[in-house]
């Protein structure tokens, strides 16, 4: 077949979006969406590395720092958010074996978000509002640097990634609680008991106290319960961002009418402590414990074998949960108005236990794969060994910036970004969500053939090479004093930011190589067809065999 | 007197051979789990714990280490109880570092404190040697007390930069040779006036 037809019709036949259910067409609309706004997040990433390697006349300050201030959005909103609320949308109902509650919040999710997403990109884009995504007291307000009016197209973009994130949130919580039609009703109690990973505890209590299992089978899957645990963070964190924005708004709003408003009636330093315990709530909280639901499930699904020390997983995950809610100063050790006692207890020490718990998600993960062996060396299984290295890397480097006396001469450097969440969210989470997307193909396109094993190979090593290299260029030059958010107009640091340049176009070639593998592999009618209404009317997940 | 210089030339070691070893554990790993002479291993659940309580050990051990061997950490924790020799109040305001003068002359050895101000947006406030790499910083948030307690082992010329983003006005604030520390027994050799960067 020419590479033309290929391209339209897809490879072998491509995808038959007639056959697909709706609830296989939401997760692949949504997931869609989430790899294009990868592949401009990574784009607006080059342009930065190319700014750092020699400075580009196209991009002065103003503009800089607003593709600055989009390019984590697009990166975790628009891509990492959708991927993954696209995946459990399918995934919750899947193991919990009854169908998705609503299909047409599921749709509602992955619109908010798209449009939100664009509407704060064009925020930055048109009017070059760029306070960052940390959004520090009073910068989003000011408005002597800023247009009130590019304020508000951002803020109302975030407010509504955040009503999408909530419409996720009520549609998973609902999926795990409600009782589908003809069955018979469901007790809400041994749900929430396991949902909330209580029995995992309660069995290890039982056996150290001699007495039979309080659960001998779970009444939620595993991974459901790390995807429970994990959207109370979403929705903890949903929360915090949607009342900074409320009050951002606010102070817009009263700018566009003329009233003005002091923006010392608001305690930066408050705020700051408010603002980061919901948003970390995203880094420390609920991708540490999806990711490590993730793992649990493709560990199982690879292995087609039970988790290893399932309940120390289970209690594992809620004390995630509860680490991640005191975590957040590790953020405010450079303020020296925080208390002494709180950066100790909650910067230090707490954070510290992030190393523990998801040190044992690494540890169960890999003993299960272990237990299996030989394995076959498929797709998915690579990039979830690719993703747990990430995290290996970028874990131990978090922790080492959590500390008092590193913090001083860290904080704000590359190092942050760099060998942190940079090695943590491209190699960690989404050669994961890589992972979770290979293993699910087959289930989502009704078995459609990849186009090419080449290209996956390529597309796993440029972007593993790539996003390891990255960081550690980045994080060598913070070594030097490179900050993260300074312009070096003087080659300062030139060697490292070239590197740092090299790795990140093996990154975006890897998107690049992925998009046509995938494109090819479904063809542009498949493609489309995703994007139109299922045939099929049905509230199965997958079409009846 | 310990510096940033060796605390990060120490952390590049350790985590250079931390990543090494890494990379290695699953090179390893990942020849292991598809040989098909392996066989399926099952772990016991003691060295389960073992490891957990070795990762609880290294997390813990990390803050310990750092407190005594850093020599900053001590000083930030007591600087509300030290007399400083020497104090120099700084104010930020519209992007710009106001200084008590244009030159600071600081002694080798001697507490100094910075004390900063900022009456608007939330900056940082960074000192850094002639080659660009940091000595110290600390944020400088408004309505707050930022006061950053140090004290100079070696002598140097050492530039001020904000360290925190405070907009596009601030990407460049940014000023030459504005602490010049003297009276040491050792000179800073990455900060030495006139040395190229």
């Amino acid at each position: 077949m020419s590479f033309l037809k290929t391209l339209i019709h897809g490879h072998e036949g491509g995808l038959k979006t007639d056959g697909l259910t709706p609830t296989q067409k939401v997760t692949l609309r949504a997931v869609i969406i989430g790899v294009l706004y990868y592949g401009l997040s990574a784009l607006e990433g080059m342009m930065m590395r190319a700014h750092a390697i020699s400075p580009l006349p196209m991009l002065d300050d103003a503009h800089y720092f607003s593709v600055l201030t989009v390019h984590p959005i697009v990166g975790i909103f628009g891509s990492t958010y959708l991927i993954v609320f696209g995946a459990f949308t399918f995934l919750v109902p899947y193991l919990m074996k009854k169908p998705l509650y609503s299909i047409k919040l599921a749709n509602a999710t992955w619109i908010l978000i798209a449009v939100g997403t664009l509407s704060s990109w064009l925020g930055g884009f048109l009017f070059h509002y760029a306070p960052l995504y940390t959004l520090y007291w009073p910068l989003p307000v000011d408005f002597k640097q800023f247009d009130a009016v590019g304020g508000l197209v951002f803020i109302s973009g975030i407010a509504l990634i955040m009503l999408g994130t909530l419409g996720f949130i009520y549609n998973i919580f609902a999926t795990v609680f409600y009782t589908e039609d003809g069955h018979e009703k469901r007790a809400i109690k041994p749900l929430l008991i396991s949902a909330l990973g209580i029995d995992g505890m309660l069995n290890i209590l039982y056996k150290l106290t001699g007495r039979e299992p309080y659960a001998k089978e779970p009444a939620v899957a595993l991974p459901v319960v790390a995807i429970f645990r994990g959207t109370i963070d979403t929705f903890l964190d949903a929360l915090v961002i949607l009342t900074c924005g409320i009050l951002i708004l606010v102070y817009i709003v009263g700018d566009l009418s003329g009233v003005s408003m002091s923006y010392s009636a608001v305690n930066a330093l408050l705020y700051k402590n408010f603002f980061w315990w919901g948003l970390d709530l995203i880094a420390d909280g609920l991708v540490l414990i999806y990711i490590a639901g993730s793992w649990y499930l493709l560990a199982m699904l690879i292995t087609g074998k039970k988790l290893f020390m399932q309940n120390i997983a289970r209690a594992a995950l809620l004390l995630e949960l509860i680490v991640s809610w005191a975590v957040w100063s590790h953020h405010l050790l450079a303020d020296q108005g925080q208390y002494n006692m709180m950066k100790l207890v909650s910067g230090e020490m707490v954070t510290a236990f992030e190393l523990v718990t998801q040190g044992i998600a690494i540890f169960i993960t890999l003993v299960t794969l272990w237990s299996a062996r030989p394995l076959k060396m498929t797709n998915e299984l690579k990039f979830l060994l690719a993703g747990i290295l990430g995290f290996m890397l970028a874990v131990p480097a978090g922790i080492i910036q959590a500390d008092m006396g590193l913090n001083r001469i860290l904080h704000n450097t590359q190092w942050v970004a760099g060998p942190h969440f940079h090695v943590a969210i491209l190699v960690g989470l989404t050669m994961t969500l890589y992972s979770a997307i290979y293993i699910l193909w087959p289930t989502l396109t009704n078995e459609v053939k990849l186009y090419s094993q080449k290209l996956a190979n390529y597309h796993f090593w440029a972007h593993l090479i790539g996003g390891i290299g990255m960081g550690a260029f980045m994080g060598m030059a913070a070594m030097d004093g490179a900050l993260r958010r300074t312009l070096y107009m003087n080659g300062e640091f030139q060697t490292y930011m070239i590197l740092a340049g090299i790795c990140g176009l093996l990154l975006l070639s890897a998107w690049v190589v992925f998009l046509v593998n995938v494109l090819m592999s479904i063809g542009l009618q498949g493609l489309l067809g995703i994007f139109s209404k299922s045939k099929l009317q049905t509230k199965d997940l997958i079409p009846e065999a | 007197m310990t510096d940033s210089v060796d605390v990060l030339n120490m952390l590049k070691l350790v985590y250079t051979l931390y990543t090494l070893a890494v990379i290695s554990l699953i090179g390893w790993f990942s020849l292991g789990v598809v040989n098909p002479e392996g066989k399926p291993n099952i772990v016991k659940s003691s060295i389960f714990y073992g490891y957990v309580g070795a990762l609880i050990t290294v997390g813990v051990a990390i803050h310990i280490l750092t407190f005594n061997k850093i020599p900053w950490v001590e000083i930030d924790f007591k600087r509300s109880s030290i007399t400083p020799a020497q104090v120099v109040n700084v104010t930020i305001e519209d992007h710009k570092f106001i200084l008590p003068s244009p030159k600071i002359d600081i002694k080798c050895n001697e507490f100094v404190l910075f004390n900063v101000v900022s009456n608007d947006l939330t900056y940082g406030f960074g000192i850094f040697r002639q080659n660009s790499s940091m000595v110290t910083q600390m944020q400088v948030v408004p309505g707050s007390k930022n006061d950053l307690m140090w004290k100079f082992g070696k002598n140097g010329v050492y530039d001020l930069r904000s360290t925190e983003y405070s907009g596009p006005k601030g990407a460049h604030m940014f000023v030459k040779d504005v602490f010049e520390v003297s009276g040491c027994s050792e000179d800073d050799k990455h900060s030495q006036k006139g040395e190229v960067k």
